[in-house]
């Protein structure tokens, strides 16, 4: 960062400064605008094929087709049960793993039983197993305890696969609280879980948060997970939103198509805007202690 | 006595207890199932699993198949493309952005609300802006611009790269939130030196800055590195492997054999060589950055 202060308002460096963030603004904000003024023409004016072009009546109907109309290869319901399916699928997948990890990160930082260091290290190496190694196995587990293409099971294998992640989190959060804090604790007749619900637990708001927004995008998001282990009854919304799109015969209906993915993309996304620089954090904590 | 002497080892029990949640997901469902598949890859396995032990044949089988060298060579080309471009994009972004902008709030929001979309929104949104008949293409063509051609997306030598490009757009601007942080934590000393010396901003961002952004790097790389192992919704959504089977990867592969072609074998041969790589490429970086740090408390 500069810190020299004095610095004149328009030198060439600084248009050519501006010139480049704005032109890049552009290029990543354009299909979002494509997508929206897609998602609200008709698909008469769609056929002229101006893509940039703003529509010259807004309609909505795309929007109402794509969340209770529009078609998969089976059924035509739209976008909406996936929609509620992924809010069935993402509640569970947040809080379980918060909770598991929030306990592993405890049990890992303060009382350290013998091995768990080992234990922890493997699962750190697990989170760089490609998910194609794990799944068909995982399948076949599920399967043989009867959990396979259920709610239990697609919530079982979120757990597994933010374990790693999850447990890194609330390690290194706890790794920054004094050990002193946890003796004291101890000295004053603590035990186990006393001390984990009622002191660590309300010490660790800021690290759910940022644990919550991690899991919600990335449970929302998953396409793979969902399409194996949720089970037809269950598919996410993303899974839907792709047989929507790939699935169709006939004509394409690309406003509905529009309409869908941004219908699809609206969570994550309004949690990235209202979080804000929490989303961030989450990625830092994530990534860059690791 | 002896019943206190009891209660104080079963307490002594609960950490253990509590961390059995732990236990099972690494021995059973992270180390069992990868030797799971390692033993499939080695039998003889097909729709079901096999009892016969084979050796490597599967492997050889593997590499003799059209389908997977051409999923490999197209992983090579994501991967390399992909992971420059990001790095790259995100690299300049951060730098741009650092230099005290008007609007940063904004403009990091512009860059950065892709990557909370999901690779499979991404690539519809892409199919349909490179689509030749009604997306970009076409209304170039219609504003007079009358050669312009880009139909990149249904060309079987150029698909990849639309599936790059896509990406690159979904994830450059996280490396750029990463990139960032690391240049705020870089001591702004080194820049009244360099004034004082008269050195160039960009000879300063090249040869002092970037070397010292080298966790920053590390971290960005395995990131991407893990994403490129992964990539698989973006290939499914954008063109569905197609046109044929032209922009393939490695991960499609092995799902499609897995579950539509049922050779399970074959599949975990994939699988078990995706392992291989990701470790070839992540062991040494994780390895260098173990000796570096401390755990937990001392």
């Amino acid at each position: 960062m500069k810190k020299n202060g004095k610095r004149s308002h328009f030198t060439p460096a600084r248009i050519g400064v501006y010139g480049f963030l704005l032109f890049s603004a552009a290029f990543f904000l354009a299909p979002l605008y494509i997508m929206l003024t897609t998602s609200f023409k008709s698909m008469d004016e769609i056929r002229l094929g101006q893509i940039f072009s703003l529509p010259h009546t807004l309609t909505f109907d795309a929007w109402r087709l794509a969340w209770s109309e529009a078609c998969t290869g089976v059924a035509c319901e739209g976008v909406r049960a996936g929609f509620w399916n992924s809010v069935r699928i993402a509640v569970p997948s947040t809080v379980l793993p918060i909770l598991i990890g929030a306990l592993n990160g405890y049990c890992l930082s303060f009382w350290r039983p013998r091995g768990a260091n080992w234990l922890f290290g493997v699962l750190m190496l697990g989170a760089f197993i490609p998910l194609q190694v794990m799944i068909y196995p995982l399948v076949k587990l599920e399967a043989a305890l009867g959990m396979y293409s259920s709610l239990t099971g697609i919530v079982v294998v979120h757990i597994i696969f933010s374990m790693p992640v999850m447990t890194l989190l609330f390690r290194n959060y706890y790794a920054a609280i004094p050990m002193e804090l946890f003796k004291a604790a101890r000295i004053d007749g603590g035990g186990f879980w006393r001390i984990f619900v009622q002191l660590m637990l309300p010490m660790s708001v800021p690290i759910v948060i940022v644990a919550a927004i991690m899991q919600i995008t990335g449970v929302w998001n998953d396409y793979i997970l969902g399409l194996v282990f949720a089970g037809r009854e269950n598919l996410p919304m993303t899974v839907q939103l792709n047989n929507v799109i790939n699935t169709t015969t006939g004509e394409r209906l690309y406003n509905v198509n529009m309409a869908a993915t941004m219908l699809t993309s609206a969570v994550p996304l309004l949690v990235y805007l209202v979080s804000g620089r929490w989303f961030v954090r989450g990625i830092t904590a994530g990534a860059v202690k690791g | 006595m002896a019943t206190s002497r009891l209660k104080a080892r079963l307490r002594g029990l609960t950490p253990w207890s509590a961390l059995l949640p732990l236990a099972a997901t690494v021995l059973v469902a992270y180390l069992g199932t990868a030797l799971w598949s390692l033993w499939i890859s080695v039998s003889n396995s097909r729709t079901f699993p096999g009892t016969e032990f084979v050796g490597l044949s599967q492997y050889e089988r593997l590499f003799d198949n059209d389908r997977w060298q051409h999923a490999l060579y197209n992983l090579g080309i994501y991967g390399v493309l992909f992971i420059a471009a990001c790095m790259v994009i995100g690299f300049l972004l951060a730098v741009f952005i650092d230099q005290k902008v008007r609007g940063e709030g904004v403009l990091r929001v512009a860059f950065l609300y892709p990557y909370a979309m999901s690779f499979v929104a991404t690539g519809l949104v892409w199919q349909w802006v490179l689509n030749p008949e009604s997306g970009l293409q076409n209304a170039m063509q219609q504003l007079g611009w009358q050669g312009f051609t880009f139909d990149w997306i249904i060309d079987q030598d150029k698909v990849i790269y639309t599936v790059v490009i896509a990406s690159v757009w979904q994830a450059s601007g996280l490396v750029m939130a990463l990139m960032l942080a690391g240049l705020r934590g870089i001591d702004v000393e080194i820049w009244k030196a360099a004034q004082l010396d008269g050195v160039p901003a960009w000879r300063v961002y090249l040869s002092v800055v970037l070397p010292m952004m080298g966790p920053t790097l590390a971290t960005v790389f395995v990131l991407l590195s893990t994403a490129v192992v992964k990539a698989f919704d973006v290939v499914v959504a954008m063109t569905q492997g197609g046109p044929g089977t032209a922009s393939d990867l490695p991960a499609k592969f092995i799902m499609d054999h897995l579950f539509g072609r049922a050779n399970l074998a074959l599949a975990s041969a994939g699988a078990m060589t995706m392992l291989l790589t990701v470790l070839v490429i992540v062991a040494p970086l994780l390895y260098l950055r173990s000796r570096k740090k401390e755990g937990g408390h001392a």
